[in-house]
């Protein structure tokens, strides 16, 4: 049976004709609010784009009047040349280069499908960066699975790796950082976050707008297809049910070898001055990019949909308009360059369609085979979606959350038992070698990563002849953001502040990727309320403004959240990446500390992995010590007074000292100053800490700068003189003397995750 | 005047950049050629590098074999002209039956990127000139499908006939047959790597600068051969 065309003409006359909204993922009052916008029922095609359109994914519908903060309360710079609100935010990094980034969540298609979520993830992000004129550079994965031992964590963790490799690698961009934490709240909602960087000259700035009446809409790339429909609308905004549905039809399928070829096609169009306005296609499909270009533009578009391209020929107009067929874009040509345009898509062989042309009617028109099925004003599609002011509450569990001290835990209390928790920790599945994971993905392609994991930053070279460099850092500890979303968003900003500024790199932007349970739940927005206010307060006072971001809502099955998980990225300029400072320590390098070690015992690794323990007060965020000794690192940095610089974060010192000695296969002799607790030393998560090394010859020049800095610093000892039996010494533990001998220690750090996924 | 050596693009290379970055440190120009261009441009030597040509949907290089740039680059090569494939580069020169045996699935079922240690086998071949025999170099490898197989006749002859270029030491990172990490065609001016010299050429984005020997090689070559 022929596929019935519910068109405009028909809508009009029928208005008591049953809609299936709630199935789309519509409220009553929304659907009655698009009735009285459109002052008759919508046609089916025109149902199918305000449910996807207005999903929370696509709309933000609650967390809209939150993120206003970081509008509201935006540190006064000049880098932004693009802020919030495009497809990615765009930052000066000097000598005429711009910088575009942001990360994107694909959390719920990821547990899903974990192999095409997650591929499908740097699918997406990376057609962002391109569709603002901007060539991408690297991506990052910012990943949060289950229990390492529940069952399912194995399935996920595997196929989520083997899809960012085999999407990233066959796309040519380096994978060069990023992050695997694992906590049982994240088992049936693992997170799979994905940033993207690019680079390009200031003057190659694009924008999604349809500008000029009788300009031509172009759709290339990939045919429409019956993958991912209502992606965003079904999967991204709705919580996961036991027993419901399968959603695996919702889940998009990547093709990489298109992506790449879309890539350099649409640098090759843009390059050659034949686009006006670009926009990506991603969540909502054709429905969001033609809606979002028209609202942006003059106000008109008029589109054939019956001229898309389709992989399968049944798909109804509804699903055209839904479909999220990945490796797609939308271009605006002025007639007298379509030829051009379409010749190079021709070289490319990507598949190009003039669809439509811009208007000024102030109306998105779209037809089918000559009858209109969809009539409205784009804006009421693309930007003026219901904005909800949800319910928050303050839950009742934080002060029983609080009131649970870590610092009554046993702890080790001689050298032996310090021994066998630095055993433990090394190689618990947070602290333990990444390099299983890291492995399968391309760090070298494009032949500019000049730091990637385990570095504190990714860094890449922009520019060949200046050796102009840009450096990332994601970061959030989760528990931490459990115990105090305020705090914990802020904790998260300072260490990634630090680990781009013990690079060498100078922080100056951040995108973030806010990932939280259900915002019906008001226990979940007060805590997303919380993080962003945390967020917007602190990139004030360190004065690095947001670019952008991402929501993510409804990581919770049934009632269960997933602890608040706002991820940072913090972006930082290096003048010249020759100067960067590495995490690997040269021989003879005296180590210092900076920074004062606190008890800070509450949401650190060392509770959770040996007592399973999180409760008590986060420990301090103090801004001022961050902007302080980050100033110093890169001074230091660009002044070549370091031989090596690591930050101490997830698992205290003892795993910044492991980190180091691993990465070069030097030990070293380290000693437990006069006054200090050894086990509190070792394994506190104080923040604005970092460990240097520094050889004889710079010692006092760098102690100071540390003196006029105000800097706190702690001798810790010297690294080995040779790499013959390998070995960390830590003296003065308890009376005794640990010594770990370092092929033990890799062995334990390496063994943890081919273990898990055995 | 130096030598011109060619970097072909396929629809998905990926190291095409990085190879031409590479030839222009050792001293030589860099030339893109395109796919689908049967024009050689003149130059001197060509490069096949590294990528996923055509997605590698079907087997890796089965498509590239057939690109109009390689009927005039196949015959070129065997009058003689220099030719390196690297990682999916060395696939389709297998593909293209100018080096014998063929590249599978790592036995790991895992892509891998590491930096590898290799020993030259053989410093006789127009890429490797500059190396001595048995020198060890340390230069990154990243594939998916970089096992070396070929059968057992095929392999004495490679081993006798000293064209086995490279080997892997230390772990075999793919399954590759008897260690091989590159091969080398009789005449020794066809060489498939599956290991990436191109991103062994700066201190500061490689491992090492060991790659840069088979750039440095073919360059002397196409000098003192009076070719440039």
């Amino acid at each position: 049976m022929a596929h019935h065309i519910d068109l405009v003409s028909e809508a009009e006359v029928t208005p008591d004709a049953a809609q299936p909204f709630a199935e789309l993922g519509l409220k009553p009052d929304e659907y009655q609010r698009i009735r009285e916008i459109l002052e008759r029922r919508p046609t089916s095609a025109e149902l199918a784009m305000y449910s996807v359109m207005w999903s929370e994914h696509c709309s933000y519908k609650s967390s809209k009047v939150h993120l206003r903060s970081f509008g509201d309360k935006k540190p006064d710079t000049d880098v932004l040349l693009v802020g919030i609100g495009e497809n990615a935010g765009v930052v000066d990094v000097g000598d005429g280069w711009a910088v575009t980034f942001k990360i994107e969540s694909h959390n719920h298609p990821s547990y899903v499908e974990p192999y095409q979520g997650a591929a499908t993830g740097i699918g997406g992000i990376v057609r962002d960066i391109l569709s603002m004129g901007a060539r991408p550079m690297a991506v990052m994965d910012p990943l949060r699975f289950g229990d390492p031992d529940h069952p399912d964590t194995r399935r996920v963790l595997t196929g989520v790796v083997s899809g960012i490799g085999g999407y990233g690698n066959c796309l040519g961009l380096p994978n060069i950082g990023g992050e695997v934490v694992f906590d049982p709240s994240y088992q049936g909602n693992p997170l799979v976050n994905a940033l993207c960087v690019g680079a390009m000259r200031h003057e190659d700035i694009h924008l999604a707008n349809a500008t000029g009446v009788g300009n031509l809409v172009v759709l290339y790339g990939a045919r429409t297809g019956g993958d991912g429909i209502g992606g965003v609308s079904v999967l991204a905004s709705e919580t996961f049910d036991e027993g419901g549905p399968a959603k695996r039809p919702s889940v998009q399928v990547g093709d990489p070898f298109m992506e790449k070829l879309l890539i350099e096609c649409t640098l090759e169009v843009l390059h050659a001055g034949l686009v006006e306005g670009i926009q990506d296609l991603g969540g909502a499909g054709i429905s969001c990019a033609t809606s979002e270009l028209a609202s942006n533009g003059e106000g008109g578009m008029h589109v054939e949909l019956d001229r898309v391209p389709l992989r399968d020929s049944s798909l109804t107009p509804e699903e055209i308009l839904m479909s999220e067929s990945q490796e797609r874009m939308c271009a605006v040509v002025v007639p007298e360059n379509i030829d051009a345009f379409l010749e190079i898509c021709e070289k490319w062989d990507v598949t190009a369609t003039v669809i439509g042309e811009v208007t000024d009617t102030g109306r998105l028109i779209i037809t089918w085979h000559g009858e209109v099925i969809v009539d409205v004003p784009p804006r009421t599609v693309a930007h003026e979606g219901p904005v909800y002011n949800r319910p928050m509450q303050r839950p009742d569990w934080l002060d029983t959350l609080a009131a649970n001290d870590p610092l009554v835990l046993p702890r080790p209390t001689d050298a032996q038992q310090v021994r066998d928790t630095w055993w433990v920790m090394a190689g618990s599945p947070n602290l333990a070698s990444k390099v299983w994971v890291t492995s399968q993905y391309d760090r070298y392609v494009l032949g500019n990563t000049v730091l990637a994991q385990p570095e504190d930053s990714g860094m890449i070279r922009i520019d060949e002849e200046s050796g102009l460099g840009v450096a990332i850092s994601t970061d959030c500890n989760g528990r931490i953001a459990k115990l105090n979303p305020y705090i914990g968003a802020q904790h998260a900003l300072a260490e990634a502040y630090r680990n781009v500024a013990t690079t060498g790199a100078t922080p100056l932007a951040v995108t973030n990727c806010l990932n939280f349970g259900s915002p019906e739940d008001p226990e979940v927005m007060w805590q997303f309320a919380q993080a962003v206010e945390g967020l917007a307060d602190a990139c004030l006072q360190l004065g690095i403004p947001v670019t952008g971001g991402n929501v993510s809502f409804y990581n919770q099955t049934g009632d269960v959240a997933i602890h608040p998980t706002p991820v940072v990225g913090v972006l930082g300029v290096i003048d010249d990446v020759q100067r960067r400072t590495p995490m690997s320590w040269k021989p003879g390098d005296s180590i210092l500390l900076l920074g004062e070690t606190r008890d800070d015992l509450a949401g650190s690794e060392w509770a959770h992995e040996v007592h399973r323990h999180l409760g008590g007060q986060p420990p301090t965020v103090d801004l001022e010590a961050e902007r302080s000794l980050g100033r110093l690192l890169v001074w230091a940095g660009r002044d070549g007074v370091l031989s090596a610089a690591h930050d101490v974060s997830d698992g205290g010192l003892a795993q910044t000292l492991t980190d180091m000695a691993i990465r070069t296969g030097l030990g070293a002799s380290v000693s437990i100053p006069d006054g200090a607790d050894p086990f509190m030393l070792l394994w506190s998560e104080t923040t604005a800490r970092v460990v240097v090394s520094v050889d004889r010859e710079h010692l006092a020049a760098f102690l100071a700068m540390c003196a006029e800095h105000g800097q706190m610093v702690t001798p810790l000892g010297r690294v080995a003189s040779d790499a013959t039996e390998p070995a960390l010494v830590v003296e003065r533990v308890y009376g005794g003397t640990v010594t770990l001998p370092l092929g033990e220690l890799r062995a334990v750090s390496e063994a943890t995750f081919p273990r898990l996924v055995r | 005047m130096t030598a011109r050596i060619g970097v072909v693009t396929f629809p998905g290379s990926l190291d095409d950049g990085d190879a031409g970055r590479a030839v222009r440190i050792a001293g030589a120009e860099s030339v893109s050629l395109w796919h689908g261009d049967a024009d050689l441009k003149g130059v001197d030597a060509v490069v096949l590098p590294g990528g996923f040509s055509y997605g590698d949907y079907l087997r890796c290089g089965a498509i590239a074999r057939f690109a109009p740039v390689m009927s005039v680059l196949i015959e070129a090569a065997r009058e003689g002209m220099p030719v390196l494939g690297i990682c999916n580069g060395f696939q389709i020169l297998c593909e293209s039956h100018l080096l014998p045996g063929a590249l599978t699935r790592n036995d790991s079922l895992h892509f891998v990127c590491r930096d590898q240690r290799l020993r030259i086998e053989s410093p006789s071949t127009a890429w490797t000139s500059q190396y001595v025999h048995g020198q060890e170099i340390v230069i990154p490898l990243k594939n998916g499908e970089g096992g070396y197989v070929a059968d057992e006749r095929t392999l004495d002859e490679l081993e006798g006939d000293g064209r086995v270029v490279a080997r892997y030491l230390e772990i075999n990172p793919n399954g590759s047959r008897r260690n091989i990490a590159g091969i080398c065609n009789e005449a020794g001016n066809v060489v498939g790597l599956m290991p990436h010299p191109e991103h062994a050429v700066e201190e500061l984005t490689g491992p090492s600068t060991d790659g840069l020997g088979f750039f440095a090689s073919v360059l002397s070559l196409l000098v003192s051969a009076g070719s440039v």
